[in-house]
């Protein structure tokens, strides 16, 4: 691996060097839109499962026995979504964005992954807030704030490192996605410009790269996966920092 | 002397279940009342009657009424969170914010109610944390978090958060029950130096402490009040025989 694979584009077979560098933008852009996707609808859908869509049993917290039949819907919706093969994700975006824009996307790419996203943002989060214990739910109404309050300035802070974590974790599970994206953000040779180009991105790179007959291809499908691995690794590191500081400045 | 609390015929249940039968008593300003009793007789559910705070459970009702300095807490159009904001409410464990600075956790219910300018804020701050003698050990380290305190510590800043927005009466469910004798003592001595200002009603387990600390006591058992009198002729001549079996333990 040498600096020439962040930086470089493909070169064509037969010619040793050139890069990876479309993918590797590609995949951030595509993690981008996917978080842009999968974070709020997932972080609304555990508030809501977890906050409304219990009633509180006779100790004061919620159980999950006791649940309206909307809230039932979305938990179940929600498994079964978490059970999908994330191709058939994939042929689903291809129906419903890629066939009516007529071309592949990065737009239509990072539409699957948050799709893939929201099941596991969403459980993590509504594990995370079950945790905070229903005295400090307590303290806060007892202080004369409405609930929404007490959600929104107590209950979800005080969780938020917990769905932090669980979004990082489905940010590791999509970045290695490679069905949904073969039919949605396809592959490029180049750059791709906007988000509504089809783009390159690592998963899928890797996977053409290492069916190849070419050891040099192989190769850099080896350098690929490591540099994805990184990828990930950075992400966590960078929001937990972020979330550190955080944690410390406050006033 | 004015009553703060004025109780009426108070019931409650869980669904069917009883657990506060016909409770009426009234509150005196600027002293503090006591409510003893053995455990699950309906003591806590006493006090979170008077802040509207028990129909937060599921399947909680309440009749009866309750006056706060004579108006109806559970009237048609009252708003049970603004009933809230009057009444300041302190839990058996200490509760403070964890996201909050140990400055914020004061100053959360003051911005609620609207306070913005923040000479104001400093000010209700620093003058709630005297009050419960935490500003000497933590002036120096305001923007920390809450959670950073001792038990003892947290639980007097618990106090602090909530005689910050000047309550009119101030609700302890045994507020010392989750700690050590030492920092008890110091709650205690706060309680008496806070009863000049506020009325306070405080639920304890512990009879001495109540003996100590409180001018009126009531006695539960099984959701009735049982005798409510001066905490002085509670512990000496009680009139009621179950009073009596309970202060010299001999059930309960």
């Amino acid at each position: 691996m040498s600096w020439d694979f962040f930086v470089k584009l493909p070169v064509p077979v037969g010619e040793i060097g050139g890069g990876m560098a479309h993918a590797i933008i590609g995949t951030v852009k595509l993690l981008f839109v996917a978080v842009f996707i999968g974070f709020p609808v997932g972080l609304m859908g555990g508030i809501y499962l977890s906050e409304f869509g219990r009633r509180p049993s006779s100790a004061g917290r919620p159980s999950s026995d006791e649940q309206g039949r909307f809230a039932y819907c979305v938990r179940y919706a929600s498994d079964i979504l978490n059970g999908i093969p994330s191709i058939v994700v994939g042929i689903f975006v291809y129906i419903v964005v890629v066939l009516p824009m007529k071309h592949f996307s990065t737009l239509a790419g990072g539409i699957a992954l948050g799709i893939i996203m929201i099941p596991i943002v969403l459980k993590g989060t509504e594990e995370f807030l079950k945790l905070v214990p229903s005295t400090l739910r307590e303290a806060g109404l007892a202080l004369g704030m409405p609930e929404w309050k007490v959600i929104l300035t107590i209950v979800v802070p005080t969780a938020f490192p917990g769905v932090m974590t669980s979004t990082m974790l489905a940010i590791a599970r999509v970045s290695g996605e490679t069905a949904p994206l073969l039919f949605t953000s396809f592959g490029n040779r180049y750059f791709s410009s906007g988000w509504m180009e089809p783009t390159a991105s690592l998963p899928a790179m890797i996977y053409t790269y290492s069916i190849s007959p070419y050891p040099d291809w192989k190769r850099q499908a080896w350098a690929g996966g490591t540099v994805l691995l990184a990828l990930v690794f950075l992400t966590n590191i960078l929001s937990r920092s972020f979330l550190h500081r955080k944690k410390m400045g406050y006033r | 002397m004015k009553s703060v609390l004025e109780v009426k015929n108070l019931s409650a249940f869980f669904g069917t279940n009883p657990v506060l039968k016909g409770v009426s008593l009234s509150v005196t300003a600027e002293q503090v009342t006591a409510i003893i009793g053995p455990s699950g007789c309906g003591k806590s559910t006493f006090l979170r009657c008077v802040n509207r705070m028990h129909e937060v459970v599921h399947g909680a009702i309440v009749t009866g009424d309750v006056l706060l300095n004579g108006e109806s807490v559970y009237g048609k159009d009252v708003d049970p969170v603004l009933i809230r904001r009057r009444v300041g409410m302190v839990f058996q464990k200490p509760t403070p914010f964890p996201t909050m600075s140990i400055y914020n956790n004061v100053a959360v219910g003051l911005r609620l109610n609207g306070l913005k300018k923040q000479a104001v804020l400093d000010e209700q701050v620093e003058g709630s944390l005297r009050k419960v003698a935490l500003w000497d050990e933590v002036k120096d380290r305001l923007s920390q978090p809450g959670m950073s305190l001792s038990g003892g510590q947290q639980q007097r800043l618990c106090i602090a958060r909530a005689l910050a927005v000047n309550p009119e009466v101030l609700l302890l469910d045994e507020p010392t029950s989750a700690l050590d004798p030492m920092s008890s003592g110091k709650i205690e001595e706060l309680l008496r130096e806070l009863k000049k200002n506020y009325t306070i009603v405080i639920v304890t387990h512990n009879m001495q402490q109540a003996a100590r600390i409180s001018d009126t006591t009531g006695f539960f058992l099984t959701g009735e009040l049982i005798e409510f009198d001066a905490t002085k002729k509670i512990f000496t001549t009680p009139q009621d025989a179950r009073t009596e079996d309970y202060i010299t333990g001999r059930f309960g």
